[in-house]
């Protein structure tokens, strides 16, 4: 017991002698964490729209009214030059482009279908689509305003009509910054502990002072114990600062309970960095480390299901993030955090954590070899 | 330029040597390439529903037979009551209830009007709203089925739709050059920063600084190699994604390659920068990898669009050369615009690539103490 604790004052020393990064394990993932929390969303704010108004009748410009009474759309631009209009949309100056024929009105007028035709950039799917829909729902109150005019018996209230509520729960403001907190912390923790501690160990192969721990008694076990416990108690500060500062500074709601919270990580940080010591194992140099594990990072990430729903994987990838401890802990963290799911309710992830956990370690320590 | 040449030879010998490493830098960016033109995607099939009916009568199971069968959704469990759906919601594995009112059917006929509340797990709020638009649209198309007879006479705007540079709605129009600039930027970096560093660890940058070699040789020497192998590299990822997921280059593949040609550059100076600042491998490697990793994914409108930020990252993300090259590689591959479209996203990219040249070139010293 005794040899692992000057070991772990050995690394200690070792990590904090370098005075850059004994400040940035602790200031990068703070200030990242401040700058990129807000940022995110999904959210559409607005679109920008230029209208082609052929028609230059009461009806168009009543539809165009509604269109700028709406939040969501924004009229940039109009223009009767359909080669304008193609070319703001090429330009990125607005998004979407109504055309209203001639005919418009007086199709309406004389009670006959009339059409508009929208051009979408849907480069961004998502939000092509989203636009779509938010123009269908402003038509579809100028339809029902026109059926209400025509006929005047026929009220909207006696077309039998399902209504729907939409409610969110546990976060009824949609606040993105509930949701990506968590999520950057969990990137942040991850990417630190991965990176330093397998170039740790690769820096001592590289520079040969491996040979002198390889010929002393110290067990195999006990020197990646050592090289692990380091980077485990960082992690876990980081982990602390960057929840004490999303309360803060975001009010982030704790439903959940805070030693489950820390159990998980716990878990989840020893099969980060039993991974992270498997492969240093097998690297020469700092560099070939940084590649992998580089690799590996970027593919937990953003296989974790953080970014993008998880439901919306192919099947193989939804398989894959049975052994990508990042999807566990993302779906635990909101899981706790949020909902407050109790022990119960996270038991899965926990175990697959766990199982994770073990066998990566168990394949640093029978992969690291004291011969050289 | 003998010299110069027996130096960049010098580094490809390096390069080539560790055949681990090579291996990685071209396997690296098509695997992921691949996986992720696969994996990072918006749509949603198969998300998990709870039914609670508290009416169970013909109108509601036609209703909710429409909506399971859509494709969207999957059933994950019957509720009895209210309390149910916290206790559904905790276990994770369902992203929205659907709840029918009591006397549901009864209400329609006779009232002309029945409620359904869509309650969707918001602490993944994108996931909720696009559940919750799904739902609403299938619920929306039952009415208009419903009174179909009743609505067609009327005069009313129908409006048709072209989904512009994307007919078919894919994901990957958005993220394979998101992905591409991604990595593109982090490789180059890491590659020139940690091979400038390592010379510097182990002190043979000493020996490269007392030969004969101008420290502007040595850089260019270091990053030349670089620069052809990273040109190949985003050759293997076009290919790849033309194969694979059908992405065209619809404009220029000449502007295109030089465009690129710029962008590896500046990621390359971007290299060089963070070389001059650091002493070590880690630092350099803690730099380039943790420091840009996550602004990029996150600020460069890879995944979250800059418009619909705050304002103020519309100023904060302008600092992201990934920025820029989003926007060119999407106005060339998909929209096939030309010159005219990305001149100005261009010239930032080149001011940028010579404001770290002028940097590093300030910085680098030929003292190492």
């Amino acid at each position: 017991m005794r040899t692992v604790l000057f070991l772990i004052r050995k690394e200690f020393l070792q990590i904090f002698r370098n005075k850059f990064i004994g400040r940035a394990i602790f200031a990068v993932p703070l200030i990242q964490l401040l700058i990129l929390v807000p940022a995110v969303t999904f959210e559409l704010k607005y679109v920008d729209l230029c209208i082609i108004d052929n028609d230059c009748s009461v009806e168009s410009r009543e539809l165009i009214s509604r269109l700028e009474g709406s939040p969501f759309f924004n009229v940039r631009y109009m223009t009767w030059s359909e080669k304008k209009a193609e070319d703001l949309l090429y330009g990125n100056k607005c998004s979407a482009i109504i055309n209203i024929p001639a005919d418009f009105g007086e199709e309406l007028g004389a009670g006959r279908p009339a059409k508009i035709l929208t051009r979408i950039n849907a480069i961004n799917a998502m939000n092509g689509q989203l636009t779509w829909a938010y123009l269908n729902g402003v038509i579809n109150s100028y339809n029902e305003n026109i059926i209400a005019q025509n006929q005047p018996l026929m009220q909207a209230s006696v077309i039998p009509q399902i209504r729907v509520t939409n409610r969110y729960w546990y976060n009824e403001m949609l606040n993105y910054k509930y949701y990506m907190l968590p999520g950057i912390l969990v990137i942040l923790v991850t990417a630190i502990g991965f990176m330093l501690a397998g170039l740790n160990l690769v820096h001592e192969k590289e520079i040969g002072t491996i040979e002198q721990i390889n010929v002393t008694p110290v067990r195999k076990s006990q020197f990646i114990l050592a090289k692990m416990v380091p980077f485990f108690i960082i992690g876990l500060v980081d982990l602390g600062i960057g929840l004490i500062l999303g309360k803060i500074l975001f009010n982030i709601p704790f439903e959940g309970s805070i030693p489950l919270l820390f159990l998980g990580s716990s878990i989840f940080l020893v099969a980060v960095l039993g991974l992270a010591l498997f492969i240093s194992t097998f690297s020469s140099t700092q560099q070939q480390y940084m590649f992998v594990a580089f690799f590996f990072i970027i593919i937990f990430i953003l296989m974790s299901g953080i970014f993008t729903p998880f439901e919306s994987m192919p099947l193989w990838a939804q398989k894959f993030d049975l052994i990508n401890p990042v999807a566990h802990l993302i779906r635990f963290n909101r899981m706790v955090i949020l909902k407050g799911s109790g022990i119960a309710d996270v038991s899965k992830e926990l175990l697959l954590l766990s199982g994770i956990a073990v066998l990566f370690t168990t394949f640093a320590v029978r992969k690291y070899r004291k011969t050289a | 330029m003998k010299r110069f040449l027996g130096f960049v030879k010098k580094e490809f010998i390096h390069i080539f040597r560790d055949y681990r490493t090579l291996i990685i830098l071209f396997g690296l960016p098509a695997v992921e390439i691949l996986i992720f033109g696969f994996v990072v995607r918006t749509d949603i099939n198969d998300a998990g529903v709870a039914i609670l009916d508290l009416s169970k009568d013909e109108t509601t199971q036609k209703l909710t037979d429409k909506i399971l069968s859509s494709g969207f959704f999957k059933k994950t469990d019957d509720l009895l009551n209210y309390n149910d759906i916290d206790r559904i919601f905790k276990k994770g594995h369902t992203r929205a209830v659907i709840v029918f009112e009591e006397d549901f059917g009864a209400r329609l006929i006779k009232e002309g009007k029945a409620t359904v509340s869509i309650i969707a797990d918001a602490s993944e709020p994108n996931v909720a709203t696009l559940v919750s638009n799904y739902a609403s649209a299938i619920i929306s198309g039952f009415n208009r089925e419903m009174n179909s007879t009743l609505l067609s006479a009327a005069p009313v705007v129908m409006p048709e739709v072209r989904m512009y540079f994307n007919p078919s709605l894919k994901s990957h129009f958005m993220f394979v050059p998101g992905v591409i600039t991604l990595i593109m930027i982090l490789i180059c970096a890491l590659m020139t920063s940690v091979t400038i560093t390592r010379e510097k660890e182990f002190g043979t940058m000493e020996v490269l600084l007392v030969s004969p070699l101008k420290p502007v040789q040595i850089i260019l020497g270091k990053v030349t190699p670089y620069f052809l192998l990273s040109f190949i590299n985003i050759i293997t990822i076009l290919v790849l994604s033309w194969f694979v997921f059908g992405l065209p280059v619809k404009g220029s593949i000449v502007l295109l390659m030089l465009e690129t040609m710029l962008y590896i550059l500046m990621s390359l100076t971007i290299g060089i920068f963070i070389s001059t600042v650091s002493k070590t491998m880690q630092q350099a490697i803690f730099i380039s990898a943790i420091g840009l990793l996550l602004p990029t994914i996150l600020l460069s409108g890879f995944i979250f669009p800059i418009e619909n930020m705050p304002k103020i990252y519309d100023y904060v993300s302008s600092i992201l050369p990934p920025r820029y090259f989003i926007v060119i590689i999407k106005n060339i591959m998909i929209k096939g615009t030309g010159f005219m479209y990305v001149w100005k996203e261009t010239l930032i990219i080149a001011l940028m690539t010579v404001l770290f040249m002028v940097f590093s070139i300030k910085k680098f010293s030929l003292r190492l103490q």
